[in-house]
């Protein structure tokens, strides 16, 4: 009788593993200068993604066979301090965790990166940056699946930050104009602002748990008479005020990273990067990773109605906004990305109701029919004006009808809730000014007290960026 | 006795003395050059054995060649000071190798190798007098640099004297049992730390002195160094509050600045000034963990924010003083440089993967434990200066098509000092838990835990 658990942990390591393996041969190579060819990239993606994919699917085949609801891959304490008795010890364990919730997001991860490579692979033959686009692919698939299979909070944070820095690196993949660069730093900044309160609930639920697991975090629930901890039935531990800050947090850092209101003006602006990475990431997993963390942790929102209560407002706001939004687009990225937005205020939604597998599916479907139409996009619209010269008519349009509001709907559909120039005004600028004038002011003083310029004196506070993007600091 | 038992200390700070004479002779820029090269390679292998020797019967010196104040040994490498003198090391070596062959003529070997031996010196001293000598010296360099090329330095000069003023004075009057001195030598550390209000010399010595002095001067963080030795471990609890509230004034103050600066230099004075802040802030909230963290922070940001500096260095070299009110684009031209500028960045955030990562959760960690609201300041100071040095990233190596015809990428020594970096850089972020383990004994051996700490009444 074969040791099941032992070949699932093996298989486990194996799935975790080759993001890796493929972010450091392509990284590497980058690093110390050494050319690849466009086959050998290609290759490397294709047999990582299919080995992990595989690998993914076979541990799930055990989970089935066998029953088992929860395989746990660890290794070890990265870091471990032992602090003195007076003080919580700080252990960073690297631990994976297969259950009903990371497999299925796994195995995702990797179908959708695997057909999305193989597709890049001709999208972007001949195009300058290929080994840097790829280079940054595989950056993010270490990140997702490090984040989907996390079994700690530290381990989810450090998925988070390299899907972050890829994802803001590929929106400015067309470095060469300006444009997608003031994007890039726009989705950077919202990026960060998620990444702060995810970091800061990670450290509060670290030192809450001395340890940051999930399980200890969701503890166990009974099922049938045993201990159940598998995804969803965890429960929370944790005392109500705490849950209600840590939650607070962790919606902030779902919202950055989901595009939810306010934060939803990045996801159209993160279509400036090439077509396959806007695909995977923003229409399939990028997107989903704030309701994925929201799921992982769903034991916190049970705890506090309020919690969900917030959740739900949140996403339908979304879901609304983005709707309305996604009807006015002049051009097809823009109106797949609101498109894709609405089903994931409602997947949030579906979250705070207390939902479980529903949204599951739903992230699901919505990211294999997104990414579908993420890469089916460029052609679509040749192939609209092939039939319209073949039957000699334009095609019939869909005007829609935004009812008895409609003109007020329309522009704020048209400037998107305005919501870019509400950050900018409230928090942007003011900061912008405040620090700008401290500046001008200690130039001033250093002036005054040296009694002469410096040798270089670069303009003060000429705008670097175009107005509206001065804003996104 | 054994090679360790040598005294190292005192080798790796001679032996860039013995450098600097021979370079006098020297005229050839080149031969020179190499002089520089050999020799600080030499005091880097000779630091890291004085690093090894830390524990071992050195400190006996068994040959009679340690050189003596009263009857104690000046220089003595311990736990806190064994890694130090390394990264010091290093980051000599590094701005030798990635001196450009066109500024080899004007630049002053025989000060850098002064220079090294002065902070050598400086980190691997422990005796109160003549450390505050040692620091008081290393002030000089930077303003010969700046009087020789015919710069104003009014502002680091007062800024200096103040330092050396309070310090002298401050320790006198802990010698004296007068309850001003904790005081006066806290003063003297935040100004040689740059800490708000007493920041602006260090932005005035970036924007005047060569990128490589300053750099240099500024980068190892010697006011962290002077607050360990000589205020963190006996100053009262009121004292060590004072410096964690006024550094994380400074780390928020300083980071928000940096945002929105429109020269490189100031860009990169204020994130310095920012990262120092937030190791002192570390080292005031004296929990296990934040002093753990800080004390990795300490050699994690030197080695990284040194790395962003020479990227900055060598960006300058090709394409002169650089401004940030438009984009450069200089991605393709110098691919290399760019990549080092976003490692390096990283590295200073504590970005997952590189070394100081571990240690900023630490710090965090630490900071929540104590005080709730210095862990969210100190989250909100890191997230301005990764955007602060994403902004510059994009401002200089994006966002335009640059149409030199000049190849403009890396040379192979700037390559060596490059890939030396990301190995330091990514290798301490892989495997994090030998180097903080180094760090908590360090901490614990300066007995600066709370239950070690023998408060001054």
């Amino acid at each position: 009788m074969p040791d099941y658990a032992t070949l699932a942990a093996y298989l486990g390591t194996v799935v975790i593993s080759v993001p890796f393996a493929l972010m450091f041969y392509l990284g590497g190579t980058t690093l110390i200068g050494r050319k690849r060819s466009e086959s050998a990239t290609a290759s490397a993606v294709a047999a990582t993604t299919g080995v992990g994919l595989i690998a993914g699917l076979m541990v799930l085949g055990i989970m089935l066979l066998n029953d088992t609801q929860h395989v746990v891959v660890s290794f070890g304490d990265w870091v471990h301090v032992e602090t003195p008795v007076t003080e919580k010890p700080f252990h960073f364990a690297i631990k994976f965790v297969f259950d009903r919730l990371s497999v299925p997001f796994t195995a995702l991860t990797y179908l959708l990166f695997g057909t999305i490579g193989v597709f890049a692979t001709k999208y972007m033959h001949r195009e300058e940056g290929y080994n840097r686009f790829f280079t940054l692919y595989s950056l993010f698939l270490a990140g997702m699946v490090t984040a989907a299979l996390a079994g700690t909070i530290e381990t989810l944070f450090f998925g988070w930050e390299l899907v972050g820095l890829s994802s803001a690196l590929l929106v400015g993949f067309f470095h060469k104009r300006p444009a997608p660069v003031r994007n890039a730093f726009r989705v950077w900044v919202v990026y960060r602002i998620s990444d702060a309160a995810l970091l800061l609930a990670a450290v509060v639920l670290h030192h809450m748990s001395s340890g940051g697991d999930f399980d200890k975090l969701t503890g166990y629930q009974q099922i049938d008479g045993h201990d159940v901890a598998a995804w969803p039935y965890g429960v929370c531990r944790l005392p109500a005020n705490q849950v209600f800050i840590v939650g607070l947090l962790l919606i902030i850092a779902a919202a950055g990273k989901s595009a939810l209101i306010p934060f939803s003006g990045w996801l159209p602006r993160a279509m400036e990067g090439p077509t396959p990475s806007s695909a995977v990431f923003y229409g399939a997993l990028s997107v989903h990773l704030g309701a994925y963390l929201l799921l992982r942790l769903d034991p916190l929102l049970d705890a506090s109605p309020a919690l969900s209560a917030i959740i739900v407002v949140l996403g339908l706001a979304t879901a609304i906004f983005a709707a309305l939004t996604a009807r006015v687009q002049t051009d097809i990225k823009s109106a797949l990305a609101f498109a894709s937005l609405t089903q994931v205020g409602l997947i949030v939604a579906e979250i705070g109701l207390g939902w479980r597998y529903i949204p599951l599916v739903h992230i699901l479907g919505h990211a294999c029919l997104r990414t579908m139409q993420f890469v089916r996009a460029p052609s679509v619209i040749r192939d609209r004006h092939a039939i319209e010269y073949a039957i000699g008519d334009r095609l019939p349009r869909d005007s829609g009808s935004l009812g008895m509001f409609g003109v007020r709907v329309y522009r704020f559909a048209l400037e998107r809730g305005h919501l870019d120039a509400i950050l900018d005004r409230v928090f942007c600028a003011p900061f912008l000014g405040l620090f700008r004038g401290i500046d001008r002011f200690e130039r001033r003083i250093a002036i005054a007290v040296n009694d002469d310029q410096p040798k270089v004196e670069a303009p003060v506070a000429t705008p670097s960026l175009s107005p509206v993007e001065e804003h996104a600091i | 006795m054994n090679l360790l038992s040598l005294p190292w200390a005192e080798v790796a700070i001679g032996i860039p003395l013995i450098g600097a004479i021979l370079v006098r002779t020297v005229r050839d820029p080149a031969r020179a050059d190499r002089v520089a090269i050999v020799s600080t390679i030499l005091v880097l292998v000779a630091s890291l054995f004085a690093w090894a020797s830390v524990g071992t019967e050195t400190a006996l010196c068994p040959w009679g060649a340690c050189l003596t104040f009263f009857g104690r040994p000046i220089f003595t490498v311990d736990r806190l000071s064994g890694p130090l003198l390394p990264l010091v090391a290093l980051l000599h070596v590094l701005t030798v190798l990635s001196t450009s062959r066109v500024k080899r003529n004007r630049t002053s070997y025989t000060g850098h190798l002064i220079g090294e031996a002065a902070r050598l010196a400086t980190f691997s001293c422990i005796e109160p007098w003549p450390l505050i000598a040692l620091l008081a010296f290393s002030t000089i360099p930077p303003y010969i640099e700046m009087a020789q090329r015919g710069l104003r330095s009014r502002l680091y000069v007062w800024h200096m004297l103040a330092f050396v003023v309070l310090l002298v004075s401050g320790w006198f009057a802990v010698e004296s049992k007068w309850t001003v001195g904790p005081i006066l030598i806290l003063a003297a550390v935040l100004v040689r730390s740059g800490t708000f209000p007493a920041h602006l010399w260090v932005v005035d010595l970036f924007e005047r002195a060569t990128f490589g002095t300053a750099l240099l001067f500024a980068t190892p963080i010697a006011g962290v160094y002077v607050a360990l030795r000589l205020v963190i471990p006996n100053a009262p609890d009121v004292v060590l509050q004072t410096i964690g509230i006024a550094s994380l004034v400074t780390a928020i103050y300083a980071a928000g600045l940096a945002v929105v600066q429109t020269d490189v230099r100031r860009f990169f004075a204020y994130t310095f000034l920012s990262h120092a802040s937030i190791v002192l802030v570390g080292l005031e909230l004296h929990t296990s963990l934040s002093l753990t963290g800080a004390l990795g922070m300490w050699v994690s940001v030197a080695l990284s924010l040194g790395g962003l500096g020479l990227c900055l260095r060598a960006v300058e070299a090709r394409y002169g003083r650089l401004s940030l009110t438009r984009h450069l684009g200089l991605y393709e031209k110098s691919p290399m440089l760019a990549i080092g500028f976003l490692l390096t960045g990283f590295g200073c955030i504590g970005f997952p993967g590189t070394a100081g990562f571990i240690a900023n959760e630490l710090l965090v960690d630490g900071a929540i434990e104590a005080n709730p609201i210095v862990g969210v300041a100190l989250v909100f100071a890191a997230m301005l200066n990764s955007i602060a040095i994403v902004r510059v990233y994009l401002l200089l190596f994006t966002g335009t098509q640059n149409t030199s015809s000049v190849p403009l990428d890396v040379t192979w020594r700037e390559r060596v000092a490059m890939l030396t970096l990301f190995a330091l850089i990514l290798s301490g972020g892989l495997v994090p838990n030998i180097w903080i383990h180094e760090r908590y004994e360090a901490a614990r051996s300066l007995n600066l835990f709370p239950e070690g700490r023998t408060v001054a009444p």
